[in-house]
């Protein structure tokens, strides 16, 4: 298996009759194994709509797509599950940490939908947290971090279950420029060091020099694809 | 995931304390305004239930409640007594009678007679006195809480004290002299309550040719209550009812008469819908407030049905604690008016109805909240 990622003439309509629109336009995605791709393009064009096909949480209506070797439109509803929580490792532009419990419990929850018990699974969090520089701020609550700390913690969320795929949306867009580049360089660090492929949609331009692979997307159509 | 779950909701204190208000003031009024209500029933026909040995109670058929006086001709308790399966019968007088006090101020008592030789039908918490003492002449026992509060005696120098044994009054102009205190069941009417022996009563209230308020029977060993007291009625034209007809003759009378159960039922119902109200919208909040965590952990793979699991938890024990505080609040309620002036009884029954109460309230939340994460899109996760 050579391609993490390979889409082959994916087509999504949304709405019915009339208001019927193609957002996906007959779109072919090919990611490698280990990639550091970035996918870019106007609002509106259909990148979110893609990267949710990829996640597989939105169905698409023709062309056939798979994902680290499974056709995710073949799989059922239950393994379709399943496959999200073994396969898929998400980054968040807004973080999405819930509020109310700690930093570590935050990062513990995709070990925990694995079925691990809480207190293994909080200690595996720690480890991650260890990795990305937070291992201190474990027992906080993640409002009292910056920003930049937040994104770090929900970068350890989406590696505690080694995915082998991370979806990140925007992981920049809420950050400065210079706590941006850290994260860019913490994503690409652990792109190497585990080897997962990634696949990061971008407005940030300044970020674009990281990667190893950028699709532009426009109209629902891939316009180009290289480095 | 479902300590994840319980922190997601203790974390929110705002709307955790809002669906707990909500919960518990439902729960308060959906056991405290029944426990007032079954208090205030079961004064109704406390007189009845105090006065344990008879098992039949005859009157006059005109009897609405054991308040009522109307008497029967003293020649009924021969025939009583003489009825078949009539183990003893003795007779009680129950009547108004306007008391002048010490200080010369007047009220108007509750009197009851009692069998002479029996005594059956004194009152069982004596506070001061021996209750044979009654048998003296012109002897009374009171009501201890009415002694300390409507049959006060004022004194020359503005102050006032309780009414004490020795203290000697007027009963329908004749004398009468306090031998003991009692505390007295309280029931549903406001006369001060005085006991004497029935030939002391006579002397106390009006003569006519009917004095009899009550016979007091009790059945033969292993015959039917019911039978004897039909065979009593055939016999005398009087009502003869059991203990337990009695007191829901009584319980009938003031349900019926006063719309009380109507009014009561309307504040329960206003409890539950305002403490539905707020928990349900409350808790709608605290999902809806959440829903964006609830999709990503749809996205990271969490099913429906553990979602389903997940907000059931919450809601099931935002309802636990709520029903537990309110019921709780309703408890110091009732012991704070324990034996007062207002009634308060608290039963199995009242605690199961306010907790199916509170489960629907949960349950509708939960269902509201429920149909919001399922049908949840976890692509929303990607829409900011």
């Amino acid at each position: 298996m050579k391609y993490s990622i390979e889409c082959t003439k994916i087509q999504k309509f949304f709405g019915e009759g009339e208001s019927r629109i193609e957002v996906l336009k007959s779109v072919d995605l090919k990611i490698g194994k280990r990639d550091f791709s970035m996918l870019v393009g106007p609002s509106g064009c259909g990148k979110t709509t893609l990267i949710s096909i990829i996640a597989g949480i939105l169905p698409f209506d023709k062309g056939k797509c798979s994902i680290n070797g499974h056709d995710i439109n073949s799989l059922t509803e239950n393994e379709l599950i399943n496959f999200r929580a073994k396969n898929i490792g998400f980054i968040f532009q807004n973080f999405n940490l819930i509020p109310t419990i700690t930093v570590a419990e935050n990062v513990s929850i995709p070990l925990m939908i694995g079925g691990m018990d809480r207190e293994q699974a909080i200690a595996k969090a720690k480890e991650m947290l260890g990795l990305v520089g937070l291992k201190d701020k474990s027992n906080m609550h993640p409002q009292i971090l910056s920003g930049g700390q937040q994104q770090r913690v929900a970068i350890a969320r989406a590696l505690v279950h080694k995915p082998p795929i991370l979806i990140c949306d925007e992981p920049t867009s809420a950050l400065d420029f210079h706590t941006g580049e850290n994260i860019v360089n913490l994503l690409k660090n652990i792109n190497k060091e585990l080897g997962s492929t990634f696949i990061i949609v971008t407005h940030d331009n300044r970020i674009l020099k990281y990667a190893d692979k950028i699709t532009y997307l426009d109209d629902g159509k891939i316009k180009s694809q290289g480095v | 995931m479902y300590y994840i779950a319980l922190q997601m909701l203790f974390g929110n204190k705002a709307k955790y304390y809002a669906i707990i208000i909500g919960i518990s003031f439902a729960a308060l009024i959906m056991t405290q305004q029944p426990s007032i209500f079954l208090g205030l029933l079961t004064r109704t026909y406390s007189f009845v239930g105090d006065v344990s040995e008879p098992d039949i109670w005859v009157m006059n058929p005109g009897v609405k409640f054991a308040e009522e006086s109307k008497t029967m001709r003293d020649i009924e308790l021969l025939k009583v007594k003489t009825s078949k399966g009539v183990q003893w019968a003795v007779p009680m007088i129950k009547m108004l009678a306007r008391a002048k006090m010490p200080d010369g101020s007047q009220s108007t008592v509750d009197i009851t007679g009692l069998d002479d030789a029996t005594l059956i039908g004194a009152p069982y918490r004596i506070t001061q006195g021996q209750i044979e003492n009654l048998r003296a002449a012109d002897s009374i026992f009171v009501d201890e809480t009415a002694a300390h509060t409507k049959l006060r005696i004022s004194l020359k120098d503005g102050s006032t004290r309780p009414l004490k044994v020795g203290d000697i009054l007027e009963l329908n102009d004749r004398r009468a002299i306090v031998v003991g205190l009692f505390k007295a069941t309280r029931n549903f009417v406001l006369q001060p309550q005085i006991y004497s022996t029935y030939s002391n009563a006579l002397k106390f209230i009006p003569r006519s040719r009917t004095n009899l308020s009550y016979i007091l029977v009790k059945a033969k060993d292993n015959l039917e209550k019911e039978a004897i007291a039909r065979n009593i009625e055939a016999k005398t034209g009087l009502m003869a009812l059991t203990k337990e007809e009695f007191k829901q003759k009584n319980l009938d009378y003031w349900m019926n008469s006063t719309g009380i159960a109507i009014n009561f039922g309307i504040s329960v119902m206003l409890g539950f819908i305002v403490g539905a109200a707020v928990a349900g919208q409350t808790f709608y909040g605290f999902v809806l407030e959440n829903l964006k965590y609830y999709a990503v952990l749809k996205a990271m793979g969490v099913t429906n049905a553990k979602l389903v699991k997940i907000v059931l938890l919450q809601a099931f024990v935002v309802g636990f604690i709520g029903f537990g505080i309110g019921v709780l609040i309703t408890t110091l309620f009732g012991l704070n008016f324990l034996d007062a002036v207002l009634a308060f009884r608290m039963a199995p029954e009242i605690l199961l109805f306010a907790s199916i109460g509170v489960l629907l309230i949960i349950s509708i939340a939960a269902i509201i909240g429920i149909r919001k994460v399922v049908s949840l899109d976890p692509a929303s996760v990607f829409r900011g």
